[in-house]
């Protein structure tokens, strides 16, 4: 979850609960000096001398990413060009034990590129080509600092469009999309980062660069790229990548539902997956959310509802017609009030840029708020909703809700005054408790602004003992060292030198005196 | 590595004591030509983890086994004393229609899935091209089938996965919802992995809902290049094609055929345009039986079986170079599958010779390499086998037998079936 003060929720000040710099997850008070010497050294001979960052208060420029509240300097920032100087500085790192990670355009919401007080920071901003269009092969292969609206851009001329769109794609690169696995609001129908990342050039922990994948599907071996999509970091750093672009569609079509109440909404979006149309999208807001959005952008959602969706349609025009029009139907027989179908790109731009400012919008009405990020399944939403208001009203802590219906994917902003004593633990705890409701509901705590710092607690409540332990079979795999981001993802990292999960103690069999033949 | 001898009857013993269901191998249980000596079928993944357990205690080789429909693909394993036959785990457990989901044992036939979610209209977008396939045996192959262009593979619809690792541990990746980014997708270093990191018990996927229309739309081409102009016609035309399948038989005629699913009125439309897009001689029509088999479906022997991939644009020069290689070594190869998506299967007969196999496979791999792809060997005769390289080069081999160290450290599953030996 991403505390933020203001209206910015990527450039926020520290604030509430600051959490202490010097834990063994951050990098504890420093690096060790010889083996930063070393790295530094190293770091030197690939690098020009404008592409490494040692002084102070340049560094603290990198002290966090789109979970402000976390702030850590790092020993050292490199800006590599190219795969050849990434590698040589990761090999430097991988050889003195110094830990590194990885940084695109720093808008990650679970603190995945906090820095490390005893590494390095590589920081991606400086590869930002787009190599290749190459629409007949429906690919594009670009550099991992590119801005993921820049593909699309890029695109378009020829047709095409790279499908997965978090909210933050204006400035969110594609290699930070890789390891997040960054989804969006349309990836409802079109999938998330991982359907559409079809190869990588990877630099793993110990600095070798290795190809995964490329312009062809199914590369032979174990899926390395799939294991490597959504890593946060703790694999390697991609150093380029081949990505799908999808054919522009030939309609699309939004509409903006109005509805007396989340039940309704919720009603409604259920209706509409129930009759077997998959809409390209379909988000809902409360009350509180609407108040939000239209006190920042004058979005002029139908007034006096308490909800709204916004559902849009895409494809041949004849199913978009089509489809647009039992979605109205669906939409007003569950109490839809208010209906208006965007007609042009710039109606179309009105109705999502309320959607769109949501986050940021919420800083009108509440001067902090967390971002939290959770899913349950689509038809538990009335539930957990119900569950949701009954936290905010029992703490007196108010939660505007957003969220990605059609997948179930909840983002409710825990707003609160951090000028008001206690106020940042109790929003805290009742973030905490929405997570609770997600995992009890069999859902995820993060659908899709990952795990990073922020929820490594949290994952012993989703997954077993040995389900952590298995994941981290790959983690040894690639990075026996563990210098590859660590302190992220998994709350107790395993020691890769053990050799994995051997029975303790005698075998059952052998106690019933049945294995002594073997 | 050398075997120590097998004491089948203790072993038998030990299995006994995990699992209910654990008989002597016959001859019909030999994976690949390697004979094995015991069958378990345990009952739920508990079961399976008792049985990999006992077979760890025992130094015991473990393949594990669906419908069987795909044992023969890869390379044979080195040892095999122990098939793990998982026809009892064959439920669908939960149906999860408002959510879109399924949860399956791995053991379950797809055509058993699909049975039970066409119920709520809907289906499971993988494609069953051999018939008969289980969701485990789909899964360790990847297997797919035309439909692909629209929905992807198993690695896209699978959403969480139950595993038992070789030490007898069970572990879950990913869970019962769409859209989840907590912790690493374990489903998708499993799918393809022809069980050799674990075997899969559980799996859930995401469903789609069951279109009400559907047509298929068939051109002829001659030319290698005249298919590659039909098929960059419909991708990037506005169709929306379910599936655009190229078949290049050993001589004659070629077809494109591209289906096209949805609602009625829809369908109909891009279908009109689908016609236009493919040229005067296209016709439309419904599926047939055998439209979108493998090219060696039928086949009276054991054919060669190939998968070739390619980037999109590569597609005549691979059609090209598949006539021209196969008439030099003067068998006859036909080229079927996913042109779409850069997928073609090949099939060489039978009584094609270690040498002419391998000499069409060479030129080939050579080829779709070049493309941004590979060629592999799926499966083939046992003399073609152990002549021609199953897998071709693979690029990340050593981070890939880093994996397997970690997951099946004593080399018990599937001993060298997959790339590399692992």
């Amino acid at each position: 979850m991403s505390v933020t003060h203001g209206t910015e929720s990527t450039a926020g000040p520290v604030l509430g609960p600051v959490p202490p710099e010097a834990t063994e997850a951050t990098g504890g008070s420093g690096p060790a000096p010889a083996a930063m010497a070393a790295v530094i050294d190293a770091a030197r001979a690939v690098l020009p001398p404008d592409s490494l960052i040692e002084d102070h208060i340049r560094l603290r420029t990198y002290e966090c990413d789109g979970l402000a509240h976390y702030r850590v300097t790092p020993a050292l920032v490199v800006l590599p060009e190219t795969a050849e100087q990434v590698a040589a500085v990761v090999r430097a790192c991988s050889e003195h034990g110094v830990p590194f990670v990885a940084r695109g355009s720093g808008t990650g919401l679970s603190g995945g590129a906090l820095p490390r007080a005893d590494g390095v920071l590589i920081v991606t901003s400086k590869m930002r080509a787009i190599r290749e269009i190459r629409a007949e092969d429906q690919r594009a292969v670009v550099e991992p600092g590119v801005i993921n609206l820049d593909v699309t851009r890029a695109a378009t001329p020829a047709g095409y469009y790279y499908a997965p769109d978090p909210s933050s794609q204006q400035i969110c690169s594609i290699g930070g999309n890789l390891a997040e696995n960054s989804g969006g609001a349309h990836c409802l129908k079109y999938g998330f980062t991982t359907n559409h990342v079809m190869g990588a050039q990877f630099v793993t922990p110990q600095g070798g660069i290795v190809e995964l994948g490329g312009l062809a599907p199914d590369a032979p071996g174990y899926d390395l790229l799939g294991a490597v999509v959504g890593s946060e970091g703790t694999l390697g750093i991609a150093t380029a990548v081949t990505v799908r672009l999808v054919r522009l569609p030939e309609d699309v079509r939004t509409l903006l539902a109005g509805f007396r109440s989340t039940d309704d909404a919720g009603a409604a979006t259920s209706a509409i997956i129930g009759a077997g149309i998959v809409p390209a999208a379909i988000e809902m807001m409360d009350a509180l959310a609407i108040e939000a959005a239209e006190a920042a952008t004058h979005c002029d959602y139908p007034a006096g509802a308490g909800a709204v969706l916004v559902v849009e349609i895409d494809g041949a025009r004849a199913e978009v017609e089509h489809e647009l029009a039992e979605v109205e139907r669906l939409c007003r027989e569950n109490g839809a009030f208010e209906m208006r179908v965007a007609t042009d790109p710039a109606e179309r731009a009105l109705i999502w840029k309320g959607r769109k400012s949501a986050f940021a919008a919420v800083g009108r009405i509440s001067p902090d708020y967390i971002v939290q990020d959770g899913v349950i399944p689509r038809t538990a939403l009335p539930e957990v909703l119900r569950a949701i208001a009954e936290l905010s009203s029992s703490s007196g802590v108010r939660v505007a809700n957003v969220f990605h219906a059609g997948d179930g994917n909840l983002h409710p902003l825990v707003l609160f005054d951090d000028a008001v004593e206690g106020a940042g633990e109790a929003a805290e705890k009742v973030s905490g408790a929405i997570l609770d409701l997600c995992i009890s509901h069999g859902g995820s705590i993060t659908g899709e602004h990952g795990v990073g710092i922020d929820k490594a607690a949290y994952m012993p409540r989703m997954f077993s003992a040995e389900d952590l332990d298995t994941m981290q079979l790959v983690r040894c795999a690639f990075d026996p060292g563990g210098v590859a981001n660590p302190g992220k993802v998994f709350p107790t990292p395993r020691l890769c030198g053990e050799v994995p999960g051997r029975r303790r103690g005698a075998h059952p069999l052998v106690e019933a005196g049945l294995a002594e033949a073997f | 590595m050398s075997a120590p001898a097998l004491d089948v009857g203790a072993a038998r013993t030990a299995l006994a004591a995990a699992c209910d269901d654990v008989a002597e191998a016959g001859p019909a249980d030999a994976v690949d030509g390697v004979a094995t000596a015991l069958v378990a079928r345990p009952a739920s993944t508990a079961e399976v983890a008792e049985v990999l357990r006992a077979a760890a205690a025992a130094g015991l080789t473990v393949v594990a086994r669906g419908a069987g429909t795909k044992l023969t693909w890869g390379r044979p394993p080195e040892r095999a004393d122990l098939v793990v036959d998982l026809a009892r785990l064959a439920a669908v457990q939960d149906h999860a229609a408002g959510d879109l989901i399924v949860d399956v044992q791995a053991g379950t036939p797809l055509a058993a899935v699909q049975e039970a979610v066409a119920s709520a209209g809907q289906r499971l977008a993988l494609d069953d091209p051999l018939g008969g396939a289980t969701v485990g045996g789909t899964l360790a192959t990847n297997l797919s089938g035309p439909r692909r262009v629209a929905f992807g593979t198993a690695r896209d619809l699978l959403i969480g996965v139950t595993l038992v690792r070789a030490d007898g541990v069970v572990a879950k990746a990913g869970g019962r919802v769409v859209k989840n980014v907590a912790g690493y997708d374990l489903g998708k270093l499993i799918v393809g992995s022809f069980g050799t990191l674990g075997v899969v018990t559980e799996a859930v996927f995401r469903l789609h809902p069951l279109p009400a229309a559907r047509r298929l739309v068939t051109a002829r081409f001659d030319r290698p290049e005249e298919a590659q102009r039909l098929v960059q016609g419909v991708l990037s035309g506005q169709v929306v094609p379910a599936a655009v399948e190229v078949d290049w038989p050993a001589e004659g005629p070629g077809t494109v055929s591209v289906l096209l699913e949805g609602i009625e009125a829809g369908v109909a439309g891009r279908t009109a345009t689908t016609r236009q897009l493919l040229g005067a001689g296209a016709e439309e029509g419904d599926l047939t039986d055998g439209w979108g088999a493998f090219p060696w479906a039928g086949a009276a022997r054991r054919a060669t079986a190939f998968k070739t991939t390619f980037a999109l644009s590569g597609l005549a020069r691979v059609l090209a170079t598949a006539r021209t290689a196969a008439a030099e070594a003067g068998v006859p190869l036909e080229l079927r599958g996913s042109a779409g998506a850069g997928v073609l299967y090949g099939a060489l007969p039978a009584d094609a010779g270690p040498s002419a196999v391998g000499s069409v496979v060479a030129r080939l791999r050579a080829e779709c390499s070049a493309l941004g792809g590979a060629l592999v060997i799926l499966d083939a005769p046992a003399e073609v086998k152990a002549a021609v390289d199953t897998w071709g080069p693979v690029p990340a081999l050593d981070l890939m037998h880093r994996v397997k160290e970690q997951f099946d450290p004593e080399r018990r599953l599937a001993p060298g079936r997959f790339v590399g030996g692992i």
